[in-house]
């Protein structure tokens, strides 16, 4: 089945340059206290009296997120990550990113991989001006780029055209609206390795559409972007490569309609 | 290396390229890709970490900020909370207890009230540090930064939570009959080198306490215990007058009592050069560079671990 997945990336890339390689990756996931289930203060104690390096007899849980992953991905490509909840999907795109640690494998990349998202970095007890500078900063733009960026910014999430919104704190949004400027102020920035986890489902249809055209945007600004969706519609108009992952193993690698197929008769759809 | 490796998007069918056969390592070489997540060196951390300063300036001013705004008294928090905290131990140790435990009681107010709120500052700094990864993982699990600049940033926040005591401090210190002069700017060195300090505690705290969290139900006592022996409530050397002049020495050699001393030192007529120890500011040199360096390359070490769950 791998057989002619890239060569149609091939032949468009002209000379394929690698842009992501992930070679054998493990992700390991570490649970404190979950040995039972319950954390009770025996079962605390008898973690720490344990003795030994043996992480199962310390009642530390050990979920092996990622098994054996092994990809190239060239520039230019954009590719799809889909299989169904839990199946280790944004684990790995948060090992592409650097984020998580491997357990063993290694993932090389071009430049810094950047994940599609500021929520962590935003405070809700701000206001949504303070938050576009916030993000921005997070994500390592500097100030005059977020000055120069502002107005753009604030004008695609909409925030405003129903008041003067952006000077309130976030905390007085509507999901929906404090979506919409999450992905804003996400999509200000140009990235070499670009990865979107599910950030096609915010806002209203009008929104939708809109971000849906900024990240066909940054994927011609991009050198590589990885879409994480459950949505196959959006994969089919975005992607061009399908990596399907199952139970952290990967299923299926290869051109879209192919994988699809396959996944879609394995969903039972 | 094996064949399955290649399973993926190497294996070319239709188009055969000079690639082939190449290791995954050997592919990266060929094109100059670097290991994603790996340690930088400790140069290139400083200059990482520099890069991100308004980052870190930004995300501590946002913290402090968010601390409050919820209050309908929004940021007069920021000095009402200290200026309540100092009326209570005057009510408690200047009224009630009528405590001066050696010192004239115009001298014992500020001297207490500087005492809570130096204390205070590296006192929160360390709880901060503690949580300062194991409270932050959506951030470091999103986001990429030096994870540095968290500690740092937080040490941030109560540098400036402490410039807002200040005034208090000033306040109470004028009521009492001590004007400002010269001696006063010797606060600003006292303050630079106890920030260095808290801030290499916190990257201590913040490594071990991003594999321990428990650290944090630990850290109050630890630090109340920390809080009694540097001489908070009384002068050290009032109060252990009598007692070996090694063991005096060693009290006063406390980080937290030498950043004390040496504010009220600076602010307070009544409390004189005859209550620090000798070599006072040489301590305070070696405490603040010896924490912030050694705590600086300990939380670098660990630097690519962070966020592991």
């Amino acid at each position: 089945m791998a057989e002619q997945n890239t060569a149609q990336g091939a032949a468009r890339a002209g000379e394929r340059v690698p842009t992501v390689i992930a070679d054998e990756l493990h992700i390991v996931y570490r649970v404190n206290g979950a040995k039972s289930g319950k954390g009770s203060a025996t079962a605390a104690l008898s973690r720490i009296v344990g003795r030994g390096k043996d992480d199962a007899k310390r009642g530390v849980r050990k979920v092996h997120a990622v098994r054996g992953v092994s990809f190239v991905a060239y520039r230019g490509e954009a590719i799809g990550l889909i299989g169904s909840n839990g199946s280790g999907k944004s684990t790995l795109l948060r090992a592409i990113a650097g984020l998580l640690p491997a357990e063993k494998g290694k993932v090389y990349t071009d430049g810094q991989p950047s994940l599609l998202g500021v929520n962590a970095a935003l405070m809700n007890d701000l206001t949504g001006e303070r938050n576009v500078i916030l993000g921005g900063l997070a994500m390592g733009m500097s100030r005059e780029e977020i000055k120069s960026r502002y107005e753009e910014i604030v004008d695609f999430s909409g925030i405003n055209e129903k008041g003067d919104f952006i000077t309130l704190p976030m905390r007085t949004y509507s999901s929906g609206m404090a979506a919409r400027l999450r992905f804003s102020i996400a999509a200000a920035k140009d990235h070499d390795v670009l990865m979107i986890d599910e950030a096609l489902a915010t806002g209203d249809r009008k929104f939708q559409k809109r971000s849906e055209d900024r990240i066909r945007e940054l994927r011609k600004e991009a050198g590589t972007v990885f879409l994480v969706s459950h949505n196959n519609k959006s994969i089919r108009d975005t992607c061009d490569r399908v990596l399907w992952l199952e139970r952290g193993e990967l299923r299926m690698d290869g051109p879209t309609e192919e994988v699809l197929k396959e996944y879609e008769k394995f969903t039972g759809k | 290396m094996s064949e399955t490796t290649h399973d993926g998007g190497v294996a070319l069918g239709a188009a055969p390229s000079p690639d082939e056969g190449l290791t995954a390592a050997e592919l990266a070489a060929k094109y100059g890709l670097s290991v994603s997540g790996a340690r930088p060196a400790l140069m290139e951390y400083v200059r990482q970490l520099w890069g991100r300063r308004h980052f870190i300036l930004a995300f501590s001013q946002a913290k402090l900020t968010a601390q409050y705004s919820q209050a309908k008294l929004g940021q007069l928090w920021q000095v009402a909370t200290p200026l309540l905290n100092a009326a209570v131990y005057y009510f408690i140790f200047g009224v009630l207890l009528k405590a001066s435990r050696g010192l004239d009681r115009s001298t014992y107010i500020p001297f207490l009230v500087t005492g809570v709120f130096v204390f205070t500052f590296t006192q929160s700094s360390v709880m901060a540090g503690v949580r300062a990864i194991s409270g932050n993982l959506g951030l470091v699990r999103a986001l990429h930064f030096p994870r540095a600049s968290l500690p740092i940033s937080f040490a941030l926040q109560q540098l400036q939570q402490l410039l807002f005591s200040m005034i208090v401090v000033f306040v109470v210190t004028i009521a009492f009959g001590s004007y400002p002069g010269l001696s006063w700017l010797l606060i600003v060195p006292a303050l630079v080198l106890q920030f260095m300090f808290n801030t290499g505690l916190a990257m201590i705290l913040a490594r071990m306490g991003a594999k321990t969290p428990d650290l944090a139900q630990l850290m109050p006592f630890i630090l109340r215990t920390w809080m009694y022996a540097s001489g908070v409530m009384f002068s050290i050397s009032g109060m252990l007058a009598g007692k070996p002049e090694w063991f005096i020495r060693l009290m006063q050699a406390n980080p937290a009592a030498v950043y004390m001393d040496l504010i009220r030192f600076a602010l307070i007529d009544g409390y004189g050069a005859s209550h620090l120890p000798p070599h006072v500011w040489a301590l305070a040199l070696f405490w603040a560079v010896a924490v912030f360096a050694g705590g600086f390359v300990y939380f670098w070490k660990a630097e690519e671990r962070y966020g592991r769950g």
